[in-house]
């Protein structure tokens, strides 16, 4: 009396297709990755030594390496982070804390969205006019890191907001009515529950800002330097903008090369994301509730 | 604080109205309640009385679109004024809410974080610490289920321990009344026993208010009984009193069990 009727034999076998093309197309996603990754290595791989990494380009850059532009990227990164991650996680705690719900809360909202939308070339234009010439930094470090920085203020308070908010409010109210203040209560409590989705936040932040080109190539970030940065207001190299000169715009470059200048690129990002996924994951098993 | 005009009231409610939004959820409410007692507030769902409850601290008010019109006051002293300090208002109504909710550090801290709060940046001896520590969670028969724990994530506790340790949290601040919303409604059998027992002993200490939903609850563990009707207080007596020989038809007929 359990024997399959037509009808369970017919969806069974619409089950087993549907399921079947799902797979496949999920597949299809990670084709791209191991082609894009698979490609580099192959032909990439064999440049990457000690001498690529650590000496700079000559030649007309067809040959050595590329330490100005790995250490550019670095430090383009870090002056961006400096500014992006304070500014982004006082807004956040302040939208998620603080701010009443009304129309202006829902506005700033609103241009946080808008903001992480707008195309990288804009943010560059932007940081063209007001860094570049309005601040008066010229083409340097800092007008660039600073363009990567409001580029990348979007991600950094929607991550910190949503770790904010996924403290659980019971812990809020039992702060306050401990007596504790909003801020007693976001240090003590809120804070230290969060510092996960946060930390995870700003790596992201990262790897993102370390792949980027269009908004550093007229704010700071140069073709080629025959010296390394001495402050932030002195131009760089960078990694990124690298890969598009030794790519597009050098005659006579050996074919490895940029491939090697982007498995590097590639290799940061991906070593950021893992270090992301691993903080995250050390962070949440300490915690229980 | 000391009881103003000799009174021996810890809390005092007069034509209390509160409104969230347009709807009214309590209409002039006047209690008396008076010092070290423990009473409980019972009632079907929804007749207002964890908004009473929540009023005695203000907790109610961060929601944003209550209204409130009337008076309450608390060991004599107007605590809507707009004078009054919140964070002192809650140092002197703790409140204890219906599911633990220690927060995610350990034991120790839990207790001392509201003590901590209120040392106001100057460093306690570590001895005296321990003494709050110790102190508050022997009130709570607490200390020798815990102390070889303190270090511990509170959240790894039982509930019941949890529970209790909520109520130690609140005792190092000093304060006078304390407010409790079904503060067993989460615990099994044994851990409400045990957390009855434990609000027993607290009496004559703290004047203690309670809401529950548990009629034996409320017969056994307080010495005061309000019966609350759609906001309204319907009858306010001796516990004893009110389940033997009560004063209202709709008191006799939820006691009984014909609504609620």
């Amino acid at each position: 009396m359990f024997d399959a009727s037509p009808l369970n034999r017919r969806n069974a076998r619409n089950e087993m297709l549907v399921r079947l093309l799902l797979g496949a197309m999920t597949g299809l996603l990670v084709l791209p990755v191991l082609l894009i990754l698979g490609t580099l290595v192959y032909k990439g791989g064999p440049i990457i030594s000690f001498e690529f990494l650590f000496t700079s380009p000559t030649n007309g850059m067809t040959a050595g390496g590329i330490f100005p532009a790995l250490l550019g990227t670095i430090f383009l990164v870090l002056v961006a982070l400096l500014a992006s991650v304070p500014l982004g996680v006082a807004a956040a705690i302040y939208l998620s804390e603080y701010a009443p719900d009304n129309w202006f809360t829902r506005a700033i909202n609103l241009a946080i969205i808008n903001l992480a939308g707008v195309p990288s070339i804009v943010h560059a234009l932007f940081g063209v006019g007001a860094f570049v010439i309005f601040f008066r930094f010229g083409t340097s470090i800092l007008a660039a890191s600073l363009t990567l920085a409001i580029m990348t203020l979007p991600v950094v308070i929607v991550a910190t907001r949503e770790s904010l908010q996924a403290v659980p409010q019971a812990f809020r109210e039992a702060c306050w009515n401990m007596g504790a203040t909003r801020w007693q209560t976001i240090r003590r409590v809120v804070l230290p529950n969060a510092v996960s989705g946060i930390l995870t936040g700003v790596i992201l932040e990262v790897s993102r800002t370390a792949g980027e080109t269009a908004p550093i190539m007229f704010t700071g970030a140069a073709f080629f330097l025959p010296f390394l940065p001495q402050s932030v207001f002195d131009q760089t190299m960078a990694l990124s903008l690298h890969l598009f000169v030794v790519s597009t715009q050098v005659p006579g470059m050996p074919e490895e090369l940029p491939f090697g200048v982007a498995l590097v690129l590639i290799c940061m990002v991906l070593a950021m994301n893992s270090l992301s996924i691993a903080l995250r994951m050390y962070l949440r098993g300490r915690k229980r509730w | 604080m000391d009881a103003a005009g000799g009174t021996e009231l810890a809390i005092r409610t007069r034509k209390l109205n509160l409104w969230y939004g347009t709807f009214q959820a309590l209409f002039d409410v006047d209690l008396e309640i008076r010092h070290g007692m423990i009473t409980s507030l019972i009632g079907p769902s929804g007749c207002g009385k964890s908004t009473l409850l929540r009023s005695v601290n203000r907790i109610n008010e961060r929601l944003g679109y209550v209204r409130i019109t009337g008076s309450v006051d608390v060991l004599g002293h107007d605590i809507y004024a707009p004078e009054v300090e919140l964070v002192q208002v809650r140092q002197q109504v703790g409140m204890v809410f219906q599911r633990p909710n220690p927060l995610p550090i350990s034991v120790r801290d839990n207790v001392l974080f509201g003590y901590d709060l209120h040392a106001g940046g100057r460093r306690k001896s570590r001895a005296e610490r321990e003494e709050v520590l110790e102190d508050a969670l022997r009130q709570v028969v607490l200390w020798d289920k815990v102390k070889d724990r303190l270090d511990h994530k509170a959240t790894a506790l039982s509930l019941e321990e949890q529970q209790k340790l909520c109520i130690a949290r609140l005792l190092p601040v000093k304060p006078g009344v304390l407010l409790m919303d079904e503060p067993c409604s989460a615990l099994d059998p044994r851990g409400t026993e045990a957390v009855e027992e434990l609000i027993w002993e607290l009496r004559g200490r703290y004047t203690i208010l309670i809401v529950t939903h548990n009629m034996a609850q409320a017969r056994r563990a307080s010495e005061e009984c309000i019966f609350m009707l759609l906001g309204k207080v319907i009858e306010h007596t001796d516990t004893a009193e009110m389940f033997v020989t009560p004063r209202h038809q709709e008191t006799a007929d939820y006691i009984e069990g014909r609504y609620g």
